[in-house]
Order: C-alpha cells, then structure tokens, then sequence
C-alpha cells in the first residue's frame, strides 16, 4: 500500500525535471518533449487522484489530455520543420525574432 | 518496507532516472528513446493506480504514435545536435535553483503540510475497467469527446498546411493565369 504522497511527489519531481528541460535547453525538439514530459507528470497526477477518489472521471481527463497532446505535437512539429526550412537550424536563439 | 512500496520507488527511480537521461543527453534521439521508456514505465504506475484503458492508450499513442513522429522529424531534419555555441550564462544556475526551490515547496506542502495520509489500497476488481470509462465517456462527456475529434481534424489540416511546399502552389498558380 503505497500512500497518495508519494505519488504527488513523484509528479512534482517530474514536472520539475520537465520545466528544467524547457528552460536550460536550446534544442526546440528537446523543449517540446519537456513539454510532454510536463503533460504526463500532470496526467500521473490525475490517475492518482482518481484512484484515491475513487472517481473515474480523472481517468476520462487524462483521456482528453493525451488527445490533446497529440493534435500539438503534430502542429508543434510542423512549426518546427517549417521553422528549419526558412532558418536551417532548430535552435531557439536563432528564432528569436518573428521577421520574415 | 511492503513489496508494493519497494516496486514503487524502483520504478520511480527508473521514471527519474529516464527524465534525467532526456534532459541531459546530447543526442536528440536518445533524448527522445529515454522519454519513450519514461512513458512506458508512467504506463506502469497507471496500472498499479487501476487504469488499464489509460495504461494501453499511453503505451500506443505516447510511446507509440507521439514519439515515433518525434524520431522522424530529428531524423528527418538531421537535427540529433545543434552545432556547439557558447553556454547559456546566468541562465542555467538560475533556472537550477529555480527548479531545486519548486521541488522543495511542494515536498513541503504534500509531506509536512498535505494531508494526504490517505493509501492506495488494491484496487476493486471492477474498478476502471474499459467498459465503465466507455460508459462514461459516452454518457457523461459526449461533448468534450466530439469537441476532441474536431480539434484533432483540425490539428491535421494545420499540419499539413504548415508544411505544403509553397513553391509549388506559386507554380500552379502561375500556370493557371498562363
């Protein structure tokens, strides 16, 4: 019998890791499965609490998010491809400005 | 210590450590292989926590559909390292002790403050099985299921039309005027 805490604490501790990556790394790919990474740590988080609640709409939520999370990646990595073909890298300094 | 508590802090160890390996390897596609096996065992946990239909849609479509369009634009792009260029300055102790200060509030808030004394006792055997969250996904929130299956139409138009080579509408367009 594993307590709710340690369950909690185990998403902060992967969300953290997640919101690092999104802030010490260049590499726009590498940011976006940060990203991910925040999203699973969030959705742990809800299949926890639905367990502890005994409540199922949790898992249903979870459910959305990953949907949700799929139609971003696919836009997301099309940003990214089409960022390369106009600036021949993916490093997010190398965008930092929006002119054409 | 319970045997249920030792599997939990060694996977646990396995899903930190695979975090860790993401976010410090140079290669884009290790990065991307330690994320696949970070998914694989949070897929874990969700069956431990009695959520099998989430267990398997994280295993197909995270560590399946989501990761392997994240290896084949790397691979696609040739983009496993950035060329090297000079370290991030201030930014990268600042962001450390960032992330150092945000894992101590919440360990104090869920271990000194929270009370969430509450265990995970076995699950029910008929607890989240797939047929009960159909059920509700169907009956309780078969708006927000319909709104998902537009957003992903969406999400799909989006993406191929982000990435439709110009030139060629340009060309057709030009010979059309011809």
């Amino acid at each position: 019998m594993v307590p709710v805490s340690y369950y909690v604490a185990l998403s902060a501790i992967l969300f953290t890791i997640g919101a690092l990556g999104v802030l010490i790394r260049r590499n726009a790919i590498i940011i976006f499965m940060s990203i991910e990474l925040m999203l699973n740590a969030g959705n742990l988080l809800f299949v926890t609490f639905a367990r502890s609640f005994e409540q199922l709409s949790g898992q249903v939520f979870v459910f959305f998010v990953i949907a949700v999370a799929a139609a971003e990646v696919a836009v997301g990595l099309a940003l990214i491809v089409a960022v390369f073909k106009s600036k021949q890298s993916i490093d997010i300094d190398e965008v930092s400005n929006l002119r054409g | 210590m319970s045997t249920d508590v030792i599997l939990f802090l060694g996977l646990a160890a396995v899903a930190i450590g695979a975090a860790l390996g993401m976010l410090f390897s140079r290669n884009a596609v290790y990065s991307a292989l330690f994320l696949i096996l970070n998914f694989a065992t949070v897929a874990v946990f969700y069956l431990l926590l009695g959520a099998p239909f989430i267990a398997m849609a994280q295993v197909t479509v995270y560590a399946g559909a989501i990761m392997v369009l994240f290896l084949f634009v790397i691979m696609l792009l040739g983009a496993e390292e950035l060329r090297k260029r000079g370290k991030l300055g201030w930014q990268q102790p600042l962001a450390l002790l960032l992330g150092f200060v945000l894992v101590a509030e919440t360990a104090y808030l869920v271990f000194v403050r929270g009370d969430l004394v509450s265990q995970i006792v076995p699950a029910a055997a008929d607890y989240g099985t797939p047929k009960d969250i159909g059920i509700l996904l169907f009956d309780n929130y078969m708006l927000p299921f319909q709104v998902v299956a537009v957003l992903l139409l969406v999400a799909m138009i989006g993406a191929i039309v982000l990435t439709k080579d110009d030139r060629k509408i340009e060309r057709k367009t030009s010979e059309e005027k011809a």
